[in-house]
């Protein structure tokens, strides 16, 4: 574990209940959990390596593989569900040749599906980054996905 | 300082806000305003501003629940109504301020309404236009109206009065006005508040703890988020109120990761909160002392049930455990705990401010107060919307919603996310109360509204939901985690065409099993979906399986798109939008879908011209189109 991230997980060694924590402040620093690092968490959790595992993989947030450049996320939230989000996704999986849960070869996607973004007013919804993109087709999100690079 | 002090100076900063002199602009920055570009209108609105030398005070707001309309921006001049002005956009704010600022053209062509007094030529007054009358304000008060990020925007507004007087009451009396209230759990369940509250403060334990679920997990619902990121200390006035009652000194707010401006919104307020000791130690001058903390969710819908929720906290897997014991005896860490939703929290804060009884005179007989909903799906007009209970989903859908998307045909409307139900157009008269959504098979949930029209398959729908709640379950208890996926499995079969007759049956029985059989409120409720659409759409799911046709012509596998050769005039445009080259022609020729290489994704009908109409979709039915591209017809 380098240097920064030994500082920044300082304030949680031994803390009752930070496990969930340490893991978000990993995968905010790396971008993702690589495995190599879990007897160091387990150890500031004062855990199992097991539990880091079984707890890394029971939420969805979290994933043990390096993200590409740009992370997209189709909702498919219900509202957005109803008002077409599967045909986006299908689009996006189609147009960058990544499916949901992967990254493009060229490392310049990785593409989720997710549950809800909470912007179901404006379905169907797409967040590149932290842009949120709404009212979508698949020929718009085709346009926006274009812009990055 | 003293209260009264604190509110004096609140008082004095809203009033040089509101009153200064200066032209006020306010614009819609949560989270759906952003999405809608709301952040450009603001770089566009203060570009203009310098420009042309205008003083005036630019605040970002949170929603006040058009969503169909945002970016929404309001001008208030000095002296003059508030007037909102919708669907701004970045190309047409600067000449929108010209107008009403320097040219005192009030723009009625773009205008929604007006808030004030003041008539404004031209524009109805806001709160009379068909989607703002029915609704009651009650929680969503500030919501659009204060600065988020303004303690005393909050205070000015009444804020923390509430906790003044629940610090001069003993526990025993704000129980009593909860009681009055009325007020059941808003997180879906409806249980009593007040009860619970009373739970917990009886349980003995040196230490307790009290939490608020802000884990908005039902897809399609967003009222929480809104809430947190419009007017945030009113959820947090409410814990403290709360803590108070039950002798806790810890708190924890549990939100969502996919809210940052939520957990940033919570953190400031937090802070401010603090700063004026509304938190911390001795809390306003008194010996009762409390703190929160806000716990970040990872991203597992199961978390929404409470004990899951605190496993969670305990930064554990999100795994529900048999109750009793109930949390009020033994919750977080062992100790007695209390959970509430973030909607339940406000309205406790804003029973101590107004009263008990005040509050259920909103409301019907069983259901008092006010309830938020996230009108979504096929409506005209989207959004949040706050509307007392015992109002007909009918006001809801086509008054406040303003009805069915394009002038489509209504089908159903879900209520309750993935553990509600569908409910069919004969409920459209019935009140919106807990009572009467159960009895109709769904449940109030948390205050998801997802309206359909006749574009929308009830199967796929049910697919859906089975397929969120088999991916979302825990898997600790056998009849969620395998009868899901049996279930699933078998929506899957049917929308794909391979539906067998016994199909049906089988799943009536695996939802009974399912529902007496599951742990926890997410196994439970699982088969709601399955249910409601088998008892009111029976003749989908047939259509399905006995004609391998989908009426709504939704589900991929039954469905077949086509160029009429009547209709096309070879313009091309289909040819080269399809993205996998399955439609063959030429210029004035007559379009051809290659059937084995279409994936189904309609954009040909999405971009074939309006005046031309030539593409189709059907399901079950044969269209006679030619093999290969022949010539338009001449003279058309």
């Amino acid at each position: 574990m380098d240097a920064e991230l030994v500082k920044i997980l300082a304030p949680y060694v031994g803390q009752k209940g930070a496990l969930i924590t340490v893991l978000q402040k990993v995968q905010e620093k790396l971008g993702y959990l690589p495995r190599e690092l879990f007897p160091d968490v387990a150890k500031i959790c004062r855990v199992s390596v097991n539990e880091v595992f079984g707890v890394a993989s029971f939420y969805a947030q979290f994933r043990f593989t390096a993200p590409g450049r740009h992370s997209v996320k189709v909702c498919l939230g219900t509202a957005c569900h109803v008002r077409g989000g599967q045909r986006i996704l299908d689009g996006v999986e189609r147009d960058v040749r990544v499916s949901s849960g992967g990254t493009s070869k060229d490392g310049r996607f990785s593409l989720e599906r997710v549950a809800c973004f909470g912007s179901c007013a404006l379905a169907p919804v797409v967040v590149v980054d932290k842009d949120v993109y709404g009212r979508m087709t698949p020929a718009k999100a085709k346009d926006v996905l274009s812009k990055y690079e | 300082m003293r209260f009264t002090d604190i509110q004096k100076k609140a008082t004095a900063e809203w009033q040089a806000w509101t009153g200064s002199g200066k032209p006020r602009i306010l614009i819609g920055t949560a989270t759906c305003g952003k999405a809608a570009g709301a952040d450009a209108v603001v770089a566009a609105i203060k570009d203009e501003l310098s420009r042309r030398n205008i003083e005036a005070s630019v605040t970002g707001v949170g929603c006040i629940g058009l969503c169909y309309a945002e970016p929404i921006v309001d001008i208030q001049k000095p002296g003059g109504s508030r007037v909102s002005y919708g669907n701004v956009t970045a190309k047409i704010a600067p000449q929108l301020i010209e107008d009403c600022l320097i040219k005192n053209d009030a723009r009625a062509d773009l205008a929604l309404g007006y808030l004030g007094d003041r008539p404004v030529n031209g524009i109805p007054k806001f709160f009379d236009t068909s989607v703002l009358k029915p609704q009651v304000r009650l929680v969503l008060r500030n919501c659009g109206f204060i600065d988020p990020e303004n303690l005393n925007h909050y205070i000015a507004n009444g804020g923390y009065s509430g906790l003044a007087k629940a610090l001069s009451l003993k526990p025993d009396e704000i129980i009593a006005e909860m009681k009055k209230s009325g007020l059941r759990g808003r997180g879906g369940a409806g249980f009593p508040t007040w009860q619970k509250w009373d739970f917990c403060r009886k349980a003995p334990g040196d230490q307790k703890y009290i939490i608020c679920n802000a884990d908005e997990g039902d897809p399609g619902a967003f009222m929480n988020r809104s809430l947190l990121e419009g007017d945030p200390h009113s959820v947090l006035e409410g814990m403290v109120i709360g803590a108070y009652v039950m002798g806790a000194s810890k708190g924890y707010i549990y939100c969502r990761a996919e809210y940052p401006l939520a957990l940033e919104r919570l953190a400031l307020a937090i802070k401010q909160m603090r700063e004026s000791g509304f938190l911390g130690d001795n809390i306003m001058g008194s010996d009762f002392s409390f703190d929160l903390i806000v716990k970040e969710g990872a991203g597992a819908f199961v978390c929404g049930e409470e004990t899951a929720l605190m496993q969670s906290i305990e930064g554990k897997r999100g795994m529900p455990r048999p109750r009793p014991p109930f949390p009020a005896v033994s919750g977080l860490w062992g100790k007695p705990t209390n959970i509430n939703n973030v909607e339940s929290w406000a309205n406790a804060a804003l029973i101590l401010q107004k009263g008990g009884e005040w509050y259920a005179r909103y409301g019907s007989a069983t259901s008092k107060g006010t309830k938020t909903f996230s009108l979504v799906g096929k409506v005209e007009r989207t959004g949040l919307i706050e509307v007392p209970f015992g109002i007909k989903l009918r006001e809801v859908i086509y008054d406040v919603g303003g009805g069915i998307l394009n002038g489509k045909n209504f089908k159903a409307v879900q209520t309750g996310g993935p553990s509600g139900g569908c409910l069919p157009a004969t409920f459209l008269d019935q009140p919106v109360d807990y009572e009467s959504l159960t009895a109709a098979g769904s449940i109030m949930g948390s205050g998801g509204m997802i309206v359909m029209d006749e574009d929308t398959c009830m199967v796929d729908l049910a697919r859906y939901f089975l397929n969120f709640t088999q991916a979302e379950s825990c898997g600790k208890c056998v009849p969620c985690r395998v009868g899901t996926r049996q279930m699933l499995a078998i929506l899957e079969r049917i929308t794909r065409g391979k539906g067998k007759p016994e199909d049906i049956d089988q799943m009536q029985r695996l939802a009974n099993t399912i529902k007496n059989g599951s742990l926890c409120g997410l196994g439970q409720t699982a088969p709601n979906p399955v249910l409601t659409t088998l008892r009111y759409f029976r003749n989908e799911y047939e259509a399905h399986v006995n004609e391998k046709r989908c009426p709504a012509l939704a589900c991929k596998e039954l469905i077949q798109f086509y160029i009429l050769p009547d209709k096309c005039q070879g313009c091309m445009i289909c040819a080269r939008n399809c993205p996998v080259d399955a439609i063959r022609g030429g210029k004035r020729l007559v379009h051809v879908i290659d059937q084995p290489k279409c994936v189904k994704c309609g954009t040909c009908l999405d971009v074939c011209p309006e005046k031309f109409a030539a593409v189709v979709k059907v399901s079950g039915e044969k269209v006679e189109v030619p093999p290969e591209p022949i010539p338009v017809k001449a003279g058309k």
